[in-house]
């Protein structure tokens, strides 16, 4: 046995028990203390100024009039503010987005643009000079629509290949006995985190110090530093409690501008964004277009396969939503070929979003299959299952595991899949129409290199530090299970504290690679200091302190296919007179590796199902089509399911082992949205035999393609 | 946020004269939609007097077997009440699928009727508005307008009215009794609505300063069997696309009497008097209810993204007068 990998989890006690969150009575009694809440001695208050220009040149910002308003500190803009460092790539392997770099010239790139800070004594008096400020701009025209063959778009990589190809796609559609040819689109669709971001920015000694809501506290602390040339060690990020991120809680306009505030007055100053501000301002979902084509035997066996997707991103940054990325994973045919496109166009950023790529991206794909299920008049589980790839369909590699089929059996077997007519609109209740689908989902498991601390103290309890994020997903929870069963412990002797760039450099919350890469670390840690302290019988009064750094470890995992995977089955009812779409049941099926508290990833997995209901019914973040302005962009205007609309919803899991993790780890946290969308959409076919290509499904659009229906007297519920 | 005086009244003509002293003055009732303008810029008032304190907080039946309902009744009280519940269920039923339950729990009555309209360009205070900034456009018509309204717009405003309770009370020939500094006055529900035309920020036909105090319902059997049924984006917590209140009253196959407004196609709740002309006396048959839907909405006028609503205004009159029908004959 190493120290960075032990095998057996003979011992293990606490993973697999569910506990409720060890901080849980802190944020149910409100003593849990969010970053815009945090009291504070001296605090100034900074409000954002966006731009109503789409694109367009600042010509004059009159801070005058507003300097004398009432408890006015400064107005910080294009011409007053510190130059920032740029020029790096962080450690995401992204460059800083320009909408989060404020004021550093005069161009207006989108609406809702950072344009001036406002500091005030008071939040209320920086909001009122803030909507004074009187900004004049020289506009320009702009383009904020998203067409599918825009001659500008471009093959973009991002995080992976832009473009596979293997065999000759025509070739193999002209010799397949049934084919698809179908464009789908998603919308724009925000994050809409219950807590919008928030951060307090001063210097405590010559060091500073910022307490925010993000994903990662290292990760925004070096990104500080770089862009304001500090020393790493000289910038402290706290973020304790967070209230939701999904992507979207990175490096953003309110951490850089209160850092600078802080600066130019020397004394805290917070910033928080409105709800309204973080729909240009904390990143979103491109909208996609996406056209999938499909061949294959009259046996389902794919012949061909062809996804291209296309999203839009801001003329400042690149961001690729890898929509046809999904494909490389799921299935393989004998030609296949898959391809991301962006094109930029006068809109925000977009960037991370649960799932991205594949959320979206399954949609198409699983509708699509779903689609040649019925041409092929076969069953849409069983055409997946004919189409299991042995090695990864691109990369060649085998998986590490690959449990679909066991996902798609269970899940059949409790829906009651087997009992299903194929046939659709001829199930009814009342006013409403039945129908049932499905869809499969994966998404990747990695890990990232993190570090960790792990003290034993002289009182026989132990103190973990790592900076990791609880963004809602229960992480401190899990950690203190994982720690506890690697210390060979009870959990209630263990004290996990995370979020503090200060515990050194530790994967953020994102990509479903928080928890493993943590887990990791910590394990690796405890393992060493189990060591230690078999040869040391006395601890000091400060304790015995190991770190562990995982970088060496995961440099040496063998590459393979390595994704959580699922299948989602949903119910919906549908009322062609009115449109009305609503999910009656919904159940997936999860194969994502151990699990490490099952309270708390049941909740992520139901989180993400339910958030799938809400991509196929609801979201759709509307730009005025003349302005290229957002449309009542509020909770309001912005539609989320609601409880009513998410009435009986349960996920599961099959048994699921990744041998080359020490814990066995995969992550929950995106899977559950993938495949869930396209599972409502098929239903809806299945009700109505309408099919529904573009989301969200909204009773206008269930409309348009239902003729009117008189109801002579028909017998009703 | 602009700084603003409070003030509590504790009578009718107090709250009125407090009002009159200040031309930036507004009511507060629940401040479900007040402050949220105030917040969003669109209200800037200098003095709020709070009028939840007021003695508007009952409901009671009326001499003539009707019922009289307080200005600053909550609409959670409203819609619990054994007497709206037995002689106007469909009221029960509009204010239930308004807004959640805590925002019921504080939302008035006279605040319902006067809230203002949620178009996102209303709202968005710096974009033009001809309701907001008389004469500066209606960025709408040529916009985002698939939740517009398709029956008595104009090129000025094609806002809708986000009530559900009122669709309910103008249905059942509410009156709306108030207090200016003239003293008190009365008017139909119908009649508080202007129309549109070239003046969309002229919203109602209230004196200036005027506080609503009762809502009078008149006595009518044909209420008690009545519905709404109201058609959203999701299944809770969002304003209407279209919804319908609706009353029927049959006797032997025939409609003695109808009822029928509708929600979300208007800028003001719509009484649908040409259906109602078509229903009454007519068989309460299925070719009836279509043939008065199809008289309603012979005048709608559909924008280029909002003309689903008029398949689906047609399809829940339909629907919901045929659950009517067959709920009066069991």
């Amino acid at each position: 046995m190493t120290t960075t990998t032990p095998g057996p989890q003979a011992r293990h006690t606490a993973v697999g028990t569910a506990r409720t969150r060890v901080e849980g009575r802190d944020k149910v009694t409100g003593a849990a203390r969010y970053a815009g809440e945090i009291p504070l001695a001296d605090l100034a208050h900074g409000w954002l100024v966006l731009s109503t220009a789409t694109r367009a040149r600042i010509v004059t910002i009159d801070t005058a009039p507003v300097l004398s308003m009432p408890g006015v500190l400064t107005v910080l803009h294009h011409a007053n503010a510190p130059r920032l460092h740029t020029d790096y790539v962080g450690m995401l392997g992204t460059p800083p987005d320009p909408a989060a770099v404020v004021f550093q010239n005069d161009q207006v790139p989108f609406a809702g643009w950072p344009v001036a800070l406002v500091v005030a004594e008071t939040p209320e008096q920086a909001r009122e000079a803030a909507e004074a400020l009187v900004v004049t701009y020289d506009e320009e025209p702009h383009a904020t629509a998203l067409i599918a063959d825009d001659p500008a778009a471009y093959a973009a990589a991002g995080h992976m290949p832009a473009e596979t190809e293997k065999g000759d796609l025509e070739a193999q559609l002209a010799a397949s006995a049934v084919v698809l040819d179908e464009e789908y689109t998603t919308p724009e669709e925000q994050h809409s985190m219950m807590e919008p971001h928030a951060a307090t920015a001063m210097w405590d000694g010559g060091r500073l110090e910022v307490v925010d809501s993000n994903q990662g506290a290292g990760w925004v602390q070096s990104e500080l530093a770089q862009l304001f040339s500090l020393d790493a060690s000289s910038v402290r990020v706290r973020s304790e409690h967070i209230g939701g991120g999904f992507g979207s809680k990175g490096l953003r306009a309110h951490q850089v501008s209160a850092v600078m505030a802080a600066t130019a007055l020397q004394r805290p100053v917070r910033v928080v964004l409105t709800r309204r501000q973080t729909f240009s301002l904390a990143g979103y979902r491109s909208p996609t277009t996406q056209r999938v084509r499909l061949g294959a035997d009259p046996d389902g066996r794919l012949r061909a396969l062809e996804h291209r997707s296309l999203n839009q991103t801001s003329t400042v940054y690149e961001f690729v939503e890898p929509s046809a990325g999904v494909a490389r994973v799921m299935y393989d045919a004998d030609a296949h070929r898959t391809a991301n496109h962006v094109v930029r166009l006068d809109v925000p950023s977009p960037t991370w979003m649960r799932a991205p790529g594949e959320a979206p991206g399954s949609f198409a794909i699983e509708s699509a299959l779903d689609e040649l299920a019925e041409r092929a008049g076969l069953d849409p589980v069983e055409l997946r299952l004919r189409n299991e790839p042995e090695v990864g369909p691109v990369s060649g590699l085998p998986f590490s595991t690959h449990n679909l089929a066991a996902c798609l059996r269970e899940g059949a077997r409790r829906f009651g899949w087997a009992d299903r007519d194929p046939r659709p609109g001829i199930r009814r209740d009342g006013r409403w129409l039945l129908g049932t689908g499905t869809a499969a989902a994966s998404f990747g498991a990695g890990a990232m290199p993190s570090t960790a601390l792990v003290t034993a103290e002289a009182d026989g309890s132990y103190t973990v530090r790592i900076a990791a994020a609880d963004i809602g997903t229960g992480a401190r929870t899990a950690l203190t299970l994982i720690a506890a069963d690697a210390l060979e412990t009870t959990p209630e002797r263990v004290r996990v504290r995370i979020g503090d760039s200060d515990f050194g450099p530790a994967m953020i919350a994102g990509g479903s690679m928080g928890t493993r890469s943590w887990a990791w670390a910590i394990t690796a840690a405890a393992a060493e200091l189990r060591e230690r302290l078999a040869g040391a019988p006395d601890i000091p009064p400060e304790g015995i302190t190991v770190r562990s750094d995982t970088t060496a470890a995961l440099g040496a995992l063998a590459q393979k296919e390595r994704h959580a995977f699922g299948a989602q089955f949903a119910e919906v009812a549908v009322d062609t007179a009115t449109g009305e779409v609503r999910v009656r049941r919904m159940l997936g099926i999860f194969a994502a590796g151990r699990i490490v508290n099952p309270l708390t990833a049941r909740n992520q997995l139901v989180g993400g199902m339910t958030w799938g209901i809400s991509m196929a019914l609801h979201e759709e973040a509307v730009r005025d089509r003349n302005t290229g302005r957002h449309y009542a962009p509020d909770l309001a205007g912005y539609h989320v399911a609601t409880h009513a609309d998410v009435p009986d919803i349960e996920a599961d899991w099959v048994e699921d082992h990744d041998p080359d993790d020490p814990v066995g780890i995969k992550g929950v946290g995106e899977i559950g949205i993938v495949g869930a969308a396209a599972a409502v959409a098929n239903a809806v076919w299945h009700a109505t035999g309408v099919r529904h290509r573009n989301l969200p499904i909204r009773p206008d659009r269930t409309l348009a393609v239902s003729a009117p229906q008189p109801r002579n007297g028909a017998a009703d519920a | 946020m602009k700084e603003f005086d409070y003030r509590r009244a504790h009578d009718v003509t107090g709250a009125v004269a407090l009002l009159a002293a200040d031309p930036d003055a507004r009511f507060l009732g629940g401040g479900t939609n007040l402050v949220d303008l105030m917040k969003s810029g669109v209200e800037r008032p200098a003095l709020l007097v709070d009028v939840t304190e007021l003695p508007l907080d009952r409901v009671e039946s009326t001499a003539d077997g009707g019922l009289r309902i307080g200005a600053t009744v909550t609409n959670s009280d409203l819609a619990a009440h054994p007497e709206v519940r037995r002689r106007y269920p469909a009221l029960t039923q509009a204010v239930l699928a308004g807004a959640s339950g805590q925002l019921r729990n504080m939302a008035t009555v006279g605040g319902n009727l006067l809230q203002r309209t949620r178009c996102g360009y209303f709202s968005d205070v710096s974009g033009p508005c001809n309701k907001r900034v008389p004469g500066s456009g209606c960025p709408a018509v040529t916009g985002e307008h698939h939740n517009h309204a398709v029956l008595g717009a104009s090129d000025h405003c094609v806002a809708v009215h986000p009530s559900d309770m009122g669709v309910a009370l103008t249905a059942f020939d509410a009156q709306v009794a108030y207090e200016s500094l003239d003293g008190p006055g009365e008017m139909p529900l119908t009649d508080l609505y202007l129309p549109v035309g070239d003046t969309p920020h002229r919203e109602t036909a209230l004196p200036p300063g005027a506080l609503i105090t009762h809502i009078t319902l008149p006595a009518a059997p044909v209420t008690a069997n009545s519905r709404y049924r109201k058609v959203r984006e999701r299944a809770s917590y969002a304003f209407a696309i279209g919804s319908v209140a609706a009353a029927l009253d049959i006797e032997d196959g025939r409609l003695r009497a109808a009822r029928l407004a509708l929600g979300a196609v208007a800028s003001r709740p719509w009484r649908a008097r040409a259906a109602e002309a078509v229903l009454t006396g007519a068989p309460a048959t299925g070719a009836t209810f279509a043939a008065a839907a199809d008289a309603e909405l012979a005048v709608a006028r559909p924008l280029p993204d909002n003309g689903y609503k008029v398949t689906l205004m047609r399809n829940l009159m339909v629907s919901v007068l045929t659950e009517l029908a067959e709920g009066d004959a069991r």
